[in-house]
């Protein structure tokens, strides 16, 4: 059978039913003031959020997988593009930029002009060290564990401290390769 | 008569978390499904170092005189693979259907474990009706 073409963003973002944004930007505020009140500690909250993120990325990457029929990027450049083009419009309708590559193309950043999470958001002085949209972090760690990428994913810029765009910084840390475990004395079998 | 013997599904470490059989033909029970699954994933595993040529990714095909198996892995090393009848039609098309139901109905399940056993009602459900479907337009052709 010839391989199916992989499909762009806006045809599956088309596709997809899509739910109410004004409903997903208020669940989601629902989700971070609970977490603020619940734990008290911004920092505290930050994590939670990215283990949140972390949960739904590792679920995240099927779904991704299935309906956009990307084939095993090449390299950490495509990844990149693939998450930014297609992941970003796929999920949350809008497109981000890769920028920012370093020498060894280990390490990129991801421009969000447009953040349907932070939509009619304002950080208020109290909450100060709140990375708002710290979800979409936790998501692509999650996301790329799940295809044997090991990243750190951290926000260089945010809107809602005063910057001028949401800038997220992907490193790649390590690519676990899937050798099968032959010396692995750990390995049992289930 | 069904075209599809058996399907299973393996997690990543090998271990079976879903198994279906249809129809009395190649029904095993649970010891012996769970030590097929963790064969075929050894099995895939080696022929992806046995390929002369890198960047192998495993056996899709294994054609035997009484059965076909169709083996289709994801790039998160989840393995779906069926046992049907020999010279089956069009099996990896309904793999990747059931690659996205299981992205619906198990995946999208928040009191789902990852990597654990499915036991999920809906998938059940919506798996016996693209089975069913394939088996019309089977013997409609």
């Amino acid at each position: 059978m010839a391989p199916v073409a992989p499909r762009s963003g806006d045809a599956i973002f088309a596709s997809v039913e899509r739910v109410n944004a004004e409903l997903f930007t208020l669940t989601y505020g629902a989700i971070v003031r609970q977490l603020l009140t619940d734990l008290e500690e911004v920092e505290e909250v930050n994590k939670q959020l990215d283990q949140m993120g972390y949960n739904i990325g590792i679920r995240l990457i099927d779904e991704f997988l299935a309906k956009s029929n990307v084939s095993r990027c090449v390299d950490f450049k495509e990844t990149a593009e693939v998450i930014a083009k297609v992941g970003f419009k796929m999920f949350l309708g809008v497109t981000a930029s890769v920028t920012n590559w370093d020498a060894d193309g280990m390490s990129c950043s991801l421009i969000l002009e447009d953040n349907p999470l932070v939509d009619f958001v304002e950080l208020p002085d109290t909450c100060q060290g709140l990375y708002y949209c710290n979800i979409l972090s936790g998501v692509i760690r999650g996301a790329l564990e799940m295809v044997s990428m090991k990243t750190e994913v951290t926000w260089v810029r945010d809107m809602l401290r005063g910057d001028d765009a949401f800038e997220l910084q992907v490193k790649l840390l390590k690519q676990v390769s899937e050798e099968y475990p032959y010396k692995d004395d750990e390995y049992s079998e289930v | 008569m069904a075209a599809i013997h058996s399907f299973y599904i393996i997690n990543k470490s090998g271990g079976l978390i879903f198994y279906k059989d249809y129809g009395s033909a190649g029904r095993m029970d649970t010891n012996d499904s769970l030590r097929l699954a963790s064969l075929w994933h050894s099995m895939h595993a080696i022929s992806q170092q046995l390929s002369p040529i890198g960047g192998c990714l495993g056996i899709e095909l294994l054609e035997a005189d009484t059965f076909d198996l169709h083996c289709f892995q994801s790039l998160t090393g989840t393995k779906f693979f069926v046992v049907c009848e020999p010279g089956a039609q069009h099996v990896e098309g309904l793999l990747k259907h059931i690659y996205e139901l299981y992205t619906d109905y198990v995946l999208k399940n928040p009191f789902y474990e990852v990597e654990m056993p499915i036991r999920c009602e809906l998938f059940d459900i919506n798996l016996a009706q693209a089975i069913q479907k394939d088996r019309v337009t089977l013997l409609g052709r």
